[in-house]
């Protein structure tokens, strides 16, 4: 059988993992320094009332509209991306940090402490998705560092299982018994030759969740359990213009779209790391 | 057979004490319990005598062991105590409202099975087909196909929710206005937008993965012989590779069934959906921890039910998987 490159491949693949990675990760930063410095973007204040602009269509001056307060729609989608996109990277740092350490250390030390931790991350996969995040969200009161919180609560053992399976296989090799025989401190051969050679699953699990999580956090906050109203978040935002789809619907799906954007473009940069740090996980 | 499922059913019971144990943590840590809840709405100062009082009347100050066993000997005789607002009992509130969620996601489940088995396969076996077609046009038609598909399941997996549940809303709804903006009670009218919501989210997943478990099944070796053997593509495709493929298939649709559960409580907030959903973020609202409880500890349970019963079907569907180790089988 000779393999022909498929549409996909001759557009996508053939144009080498490489330069897919560049395009996207250029993408990412892109998003990245606007959210940084969101505020000298916005054309308008995000959080001015001007109730003699309110509900305004589309226009040139307002190309997304105004909501019910007559801020404008777009200066407000620009200055969410701030509290959408650092936040959600704050939750992607705490479950990969925590995962990695608990995963790491019960494939280390494994015996009772590993089966108790393991039996816990268990635990919180039993849980069907969002369903435990809301009770928690629910419990601390709402608040973006609550929602951050609640959702890392239920988000971490996947990292674990993955850090604790790649530790235990780590742990077999000879370079590793080696660095044992060598004299190597538990710290030391943690730091240095485990934790370098379990990286590459880990943070391409992490590139990958980014979208998830990132519509996770808006999905809590668009449910009130997340950024309060008038702080400007793209899942908030589109709870609080909600009752205006039947009159000025962009004041909806502006925030909508730039949830889609930012989600596809570390979706698409989170393909393209794992196709470049393995290609055989491709398909 | 019986031991297996005697088995995971023992298997269960740590997972469910487990759940009901972190469930009932999470709501005492809230610090604030049916007492201070009662007495708040009160407003003029209550002392603490009131307070101590009424706590030891309902239990509320015995050691936290105690009341948790208590609770959970509760639990098993179906109840799980009075809501804060309402004063109704929970298990009868949950319970009135759990066939309209059920009905949604059963929907959710076969939309998504209808639309994304046939799509995923197709996907697969043009794939396959638009690397070893002998005619240039029938290549990068099929290649171009299993793009289409694989895009849309990008884009699906792009969009969140309650994004997807507003879009349908102004197109079906407001616009063209064949579909009532919410439903009116459980009608079937009011059910099309919610359960295309959900579908719509489960089946951009759920596409991919059953392409993919298509794809890895098609590239074995197995199906090169059979391929040399002579036998046509379509019974290989029905009699090996699908058969073959179905473990992984059901694994994976109960396996979503989680994310589908946790949808429905923004789902059905957007559409008035009155499911238990909608109840739990209502209740989360109120800070109604009774309710709030009861319904972390039904969805986990019937989340790991939904995978006990596809593990068993597993069996039932390969009888490759040997019993005495099934055990650990995913």
């Amino acid at each position: 059988m000779t393999a022909e490159p498929t549409v996909r491949e001759a557009i996508v693949h053939k144009s080498s993992g490489k330069t897919r990675l560049y395009i996207f990760g250029a993408a990412a930063i892109l998003l990245i320094v606007g959210a940084l410095f969101s505020e000298s973007l916005c054309p308008y204040d995000p959080y001015l009332q001007n109730l003699d602009a309110a509900l305004q269509q589309p226009s040139a001056a307002h190309i997304f509209g105004t909501d019910r307060f007559g801020r404008d729609m777009l200066s407000r989608v620009i200055a969410g991306s701030r509290a959408s996109i650092f936040s959600t990277f704050l939750l992607v740092a705490i479950i990969t940090a925590v995962g990695t350490a608990v995963g790491v250390f019960c494939g280390w030390a494994r015996g009772r402490a590993d089966d108790l931790l393991m039996r816990g991350s268990d635990l919180c996969l039993a849980f069907p998705g969002l369903v435990f995040a809301l009770a928690v969200a629910g419990v601390l009161g709402g608040g973006l560092h609550n929602a951050v919180l609640a959702l890392a609560a239920i988000s971490w053992p996947k990292y674990a299982r993955i850090a604790r399976s790649q530790t235990l296989a780590v742990r077999e090799t000879a370079y590793l018994k080696a660095a044992m025989l060598a004299g190597c401190s538990t710290t030391q051969l943690i730091v240095k030759h485990i934790l370098p050679n379990i990286a590459g699953p880990i943070l391409v699990t992490a590139m990958l969740d980014i979208g998830t999580m990132m519509m996770e956090l808006a999905g809590l906050s668009f449910l009130g359990l997340g950024a309060k109203p008038p702080t400007a978040e793209w899942g908030s935002m589109m709870s609080e213009t909600r009752g205006l789809l039947q009159t000025v619907p962009w004041a909806v799906f502006a925030p909508g779209v730039a949830i889609f954007v930012a989600v596809m473009a570390f979706n698409l940069l989170g393909d393209a790391v794992r196709d470049w740090m393995d290609p055989k996980m491709r398909n | 057979m019986k031991r297996y499922v005697l088995r995971r059913l023992l298997a269960l019971i740590p997972v469910l004490l487990g759940i009901t144990f972190l469930s009932f943590a999470l709501m005492r840590l809230a610090g604030s319990d049916a007492i201070t809840e009662m007495y708040s709405g009160v407003g003029a100062a209550v002392s603490q005598e009131t307070l101590d009082a009424a706590r030891a009347k309902l239990g509320l100050d015995r050691p936290f062991l105690v009341q948790y066993l208590s609770w959970l000997g509760g639990m098993m005789t179906g109840d799980m105590g009075v809501s804060f607002v309402s004063g109704r009992d929970v298990s009868d509130t949950f319970l009135s409202k759990l066939s309209a969620t059920l009905l949604l996601a059963a929907l959710s489940v076969l939309l998504t099975v209808a639309v994304s088995l046939p799509l995923g396969v197709l996907s697969a076996v043009a794939n396959q087909k638009a690397r070893t077609a002998r005619d240039a046009g029938l290549r990068f038609g099929c290649s171009l196909l299993d793009f289409v598909v694989r895009l849309g399941s990008f884009i699906g997996n792009s969009t969140p929710n309650f994004f997807v549940a507003l879009l349908l809303m102004h197109f079906l709804a407001i616009r063209l206005g064949w579909l009532p903006v919410i439903s009116s009670g459980v009608t079937l009218a009011g059910a099309v937008m919610p359960t295309l919501t959900l579908a719509i989210a489960m089946s951009a997943k759920y596409l991919r993965q059953v392409r993919a478990a298509v794809l890895d099944e098609l590239s074995k070796d197995y199906v090169t012989g059979a391929k040399a053997r002579g036998v046509a593509d379509g019974v290989i495709l029905t009699k090996s590779v699908l058969r073959s493929s179905l473990m992984t298939i059901v694994t994976l649709l109960a396996l979503s069934v989680g994310s589908l559960l946790g949808g429905t409580a923004i789902v059905e907030t957007i559409f008035m959906w009155d499911g238990v959903g909608k109840l739990a973020v209502d209740a989360i609202m109120m800070r109604d921890y009774p309710l709030i409880q009861a319904y972390v500890v039904w969805m986990a349970i019937i989340y790991v039910s939904v995978n006990l019963v596809a593990d068993i079907l597993y069996l039932v569907l390969d009888p490759r998987v040997k019993l005495g180790m099934g055990g650990e089988t995913k």
